[in-house]
C-alpha cells in the first residue's frame, strides 16, 4: 500500500516539472550569473525569469522587491534585524504569541539585548485583538511581525488590515507568509506590507530557497554583507538551480490556485467532517471558518499525539502533532496554550495538511484507519473508561505529583 | 522521528500487560496530563511471600512512555517487592535496548510508579524528589532544573564547573549557551554577573617538566577522576600505553563501541591537557596498534 502524505505543512514533495527545469542547472547551465561569459550570461537571465515568476505569484509590483534568501528563516531574521538596525531609536517590537519559532526565538533573543516585544495573544480560535494592536503601537516600535497564516491550525490572520494599521502609525510591517504562500491569492502591490518570507519547500521547490520581499523604499540593511549578489542586498553566490526550481514552482502555484481553494478545500473538509463524525471528544481547533484550504488541526482528547504519529505511521499515514513528546520538551504546542486549549486536548492534537496531489481515495483511508487508533489509545490511558471519559479524570486519576 | 530501537517499538505496538486490574492491591499514580504523560501501575502483591505476582499498567503518552510502561511490568513480574524497589530507569531503559536522551524521563516515570505502587501497598506516603526542566544538555540528557539546583548548591560560576559537576555540556557543547543563561540567572540572584572570561585556567605555576614517571602519574589519577562518571553509565577506561603526545586507552564495559566513544574520549582528553599542560592525543588502543605498526615497522 502505498503512503499516504498528509504533512505538507512541514514540507512538500518537490513537483516533477519543477526537478525538470532545474536539473541542467547542475550540469550544462552551472555557470555563475555574475561571469561575463555565455555559461553565465544564460544563468543570469533564467534568474531574471524566476524572479518574474516569484512577482506575478505574490502581486509584487517591480521584481526588484524580490530577494532570493536560503530558507523563510533568513527571510525573517533578515526582515526584523534590518528594521531594527535601520531604526536604532526604535526599541520596541510587535508580534503575536503564536508565531513560529523562526520569529519567536529571535524575538527572545532580541528581549535579552534591551528591546521590549508585545506579543499579541489570541483567543480560543486563534483569532487576534486587533484593539490590543492598536494600543500598542507607537513610534518607539521598529517592526511589526505577524504570520499570514498559522502552521498548526491555517488560521489566517488579517494581514492586511493590520499593515494599513502600522502604516498609518508609520511602522513598517512584515509578515511571515511562509504557510500562506501558494495558497491564497496574495497582491502586495495593493497592501502596505513592506516585507513578507516566503520559503520554497512548503510550495513543491526544494529547500534550501527562500524569498525576502522588501517593498521598493523601505529602508533596508543586509544581514549577508559581501558581494553585489541580489543587489548587494544578500550576498553570497546564487543558488540557480533552486532559484529556477523556486521560480517553476511559483508558476505551477499560480496555476493551481484555483483548485487549491476549491478541490484541496473540499478534501481537507471531507477528511475532517469524516473523522469527527466517528470520533467521539474530537474537535478541529483554530478559526475553522477563516483558515488555509488545506489544513486541519483536530484535537483528540485524552490521548498523546506522539503515540497517534506512531500508529499513524504505522498504517502508512504521515500527519504531525502539537505534542510535547514530538519536540522533546515537556509542554504542548506554544498555539494550543496560547489558545487556551486544555491539556487534556492539548497533548493529542494532530495536524493534516493535504495538498494538490492528495486523493479522494487517500482521505477516505485515513477516515477509517484514525477512529480505530485513537480507540486502540484511549483502551490504555488512564484518563479514559469503558466507553467515555472517565467520570471526572481530574479526580479520577490524581497522582501524587503534578 | 525519534530514533526508537526496535524494542521499544514492538513494546510500544504490542504493549504486555495494559489495561486495568479489578483486584490490585497496589497502585501507584505518577505523572499528570499537563506534563503529556501519566501512568498507573496496578500490582497484584501476595501479602505472604510480598512477591509481586502480577502487574498491569494504563498509561497516558507517547511512544516510549508506553513502551517503558510494558517493560516495567515485564521485568518487575515474579519479583519480591525489596528487588522491585532496586529496579531502575536505566533497568529499564536497558529492557528496551535504550531510549533517546530526551525520553529518558518516561523511564523515570516507570520507576517512580513502581516506587509510588509499593508505598501505597505498604500504607506509605511516596513523595516525588524530581523536579523536571527543559533539557539543555542532548548528550548526555541533564536538565535546566538539574543544571541550576546544582550551580545553587555547590556555588558554580562557569560553564567548565558545570561540565564537572553535571556532566552538561561535556559532549558536543552546542548547549553552552544555555549553560550561560542559567549561570547568568543564578549569579544575578546573588548579585553577581557572570563573565566567561573568568574560565581562564587558574595560573597555577606549571611543573617545570615532569619526568616520564610522574607524567604517567597524573595521567592516571585523570583517568581515575573521570572514571566514576563512565563507570555510572556501566563503563571503564584503563591505561594501555604512553607514546610521546599519544596516550592510548581501552574503553571498556558499555564504553566500547559506545556511539559517545569519540565524545567521551575527547572529552577526557581535554581534561588531560588542561592537567599536563600540554597538547596531547588520546587514542584507543585499537586504533592505537595500528598507527603504531605504521610507524614502528
Amino acid at each position: 500500500m502505498d503512503a499516504i502524505y498528509l504533512d505538507n505543512n512541514a514540507t512538500t514533495r518537490v513537483d516533477d516539472a519543477v526537478v525538470a527545469a532545474m536539473l541542467p542547472f547542475f550540469t550544462e547551465q552551472f555557470g555563475n550569473p555574475s561571469s561575463m561569459h555565455s555559461f553565465g550570461n544564460k544563468v543570469g537571465l533564467a534568474i531574471k525569469k524566476a524572479r518574474m515568476q516569484v512577482q506575478e505569484l505574490l502581486g509584487a509590483e517591480h521584481e526588484s522587491e524580490i530577494i532570493f534568501t536560503s530558507c523563510g528563516t533568513e527571510s525573517d531574521s533578515t526582515a526584523l534585524l534590518s528594521a531594527i538596525k535601520a531604526n536604532p531609536e526604535r526599541k520596541e517590537i510587535i508580534t503575536t504569541s503564536i508565531e513560529h519559532p523562526a520569529i519567536l526565538n529571535l524575538c527572545t533573543h532580541l528581549e535579552k539585548e534591551g528591546y521590549k516585544v508585545h506579543y499579541l495573544k489570541v483567543d480560543e480560535r486563534g483569532r487576534l485583538d486587533l484593539a490590543e494592536y492598536a494600543r500598542v503601537l507607537s513610534d518607539k516600535v521598529a517592526i511589526v511581525s505577524v504570520m499570514w497564516a498559522n502552521n498548526e491550525t491555517g488560521t489566517l490572520f488579517p494581514v492586511e488590515e493590520m499593515a494599513q494599521m502600522a502604516h498609518a502609525a508609520g511602522v513598517l510591517f512584515h509578515t511571515d507568509a511562509v504557510q500562506a504562500v501558494g495558497k491564497v491569492p496574495i497582491d502586495l502591490k495593493n497592501t502596505a506590507i513592506d516585507l513578507l518570507s516566503l520559503s520554497g519547500h512548503k510550495l513543491h521547490a526544494p529547500k534550501g530557497i527562500g524569498v525576502l520581499y522588501l517593498k521598493r523604499g523601505v529602508r533596508f540593511r543586509p544581514l549577508l554583507r559581501g558581494g553585489h549578489q541580489e543587489r548587494g542586498r544578500r550576498a553570497g553566490t546564487e543558488n540557480t538551480a533552486s532559484i529556477v526550481a523556486l521560480g517553476m514552482a511559483c508558476e505551477q502555484a499560480m496555476q493551481h490556485m484555483h483548485f487549491e481553494n476549491t478541490e484541496v478545500k473540499r478534501l481537507r473538509d471531507r477528511l475532517e467532517a469524516g473523522i469527527l463524525a466517528k470520533v467521539p471528544r474530537a474537535f478541529p481547533t483554530g478559526d475553522v471558518t477563516n483558515r488555509l484550504p488545506n489544513t486541519s488541526n483536530i484535537a483528540f482528547e485524552f490521548i498523546e499525539g506522539e503515540a497517534i504519529l506512531l500508529l499513524l505511521n504505522k498504517f502508512g499515514i504521515a500527519a504531525s502533532s502539537g505534542s510535547a513528546c514530538t519536540s522533546g520538551s515537556l509542554e504542548p504546542s506554544h498555539v494550543m496554550r496560547a489558545m487556551g486549549i486544555p491539556y487534556t486536548a492539548a497533548h493529542g492534537t494532530t495536524r493534516f495538511s493535504l495538498s494538490r496531489y492528495t486523493t479522494e481515495a487517500e482521505v477516505d483511508r485515513v477516515i477509517t484507519v484514525v477512529p480505530e487508533i485513537v480507540a486502540q489509545l484511549r483502551r490504555l490511558s488512564p484518563y479514559w473508561g469503558e466507553t467515555g471519559p472517565a467520570t471526572e479524570p481530574e479526580k479520577a486519576f490524581a497522582p501524587v505529583y503534578a | 522521528m525519534w530514533d526508537y530501537s526496535d524494542k521499544v517499538k514492538e513494546h510500544f505496538f504490542s504493549p504486555r500487560n495494559s489495561g486495568a486490574m479489578e483486584d490490585a492491591n497496589a497502585v501507584g499514580d505518577v505523572g499528570s496530563i499537563n506534563c503529556g504523560d501519566a501512568l498507573r501501575l496496578m500490582l497484584k502483591v501476595d501479602p505472604d511471600t510480598e512477591t509481586i505476582q502480577d502487574a498491569r499498567f494504563q498509561t497516558f503518552g507517547c511512544g516510549s512512555a508506553i513502551a517503558s510502561s510494558s517493560a516495567l511490568t515485564e521485568i518487575i513480574k515474579g519479583m519480591k517487592l525489596d528487588d522491585a524497589l532496586k529496579v531502575s530507569n536505566q533497568d529499564i531503559a536497558d529492557y528496551l535496548d535504550g531510549l533517546p536522551p530526551e525520553k529518558m524521563h518516561c523511564s523515570v516515570m516507570g520507576r517512580e510508579a513502581l516506587q509510588a505502587a509499593i508505598a501505597n501497598y505498604r500504607g506509605e506516603e511516596w513523595k516525588d524528589d524530581h523536579e523536571e526542566g527543559a533539557l539543555i544538555c542532548k548528550c548526555f540528557a541533564i536538565d535546566a532544573v538539574l543544571i541550576e539546583d546544582t550551580v545553587r548548591a555547590n556555588n558554580l560560576s562557569t560553564v567548565e564547573d558545570v561540565i564537572h559537576y553535571t556532566k552538561a555540556g561535556g559532549g558536543c557543547s552546542s548547549c553552552h549557551e544555555g549553560i550561560e543563561e542559567i549561570l547568568t540567572k543564578v549569579l544575578a540572584e546573588k548579585g553577581e554577573t557572570f563573565s566567561p572570561h573568568t574560565v581562564e585556567i587558574k595560573e597555577e605555576a606549571k611543573p617545570a617538566k615532569l619526568t616520564n614517571l610522574q607524567r604517567i602519574k597524573r595521567i592516571e589519577m585523570v583517568l581515575e577522576s573521570v572514571r566514576p562518571q563512565l563507570q555510572r553509565d556501566h563503563g571503564d577506561i584503563e591505561l594501555v600505553d604512553v607514546d610521546g603526545k599519544t596516550i592510548y586507552v581501552n574503553m571498556t564495559g558499555a564504553c566500547a563501541g559506545c556511539q559517545m566513544e569519540a565524545l567521551t574520549l575527547q572529552g577526557i582528553q581535554q581534561k588531560l591537557m588542561e592537567d599536563l599542560g600540554e597538547f596531547v592525543k588520546i587514542v584507543p588502543s585499537r586504533a592505537g596498534s595500528l598507527s603504531r605498526a605504521v610507524c614502528h615497522p
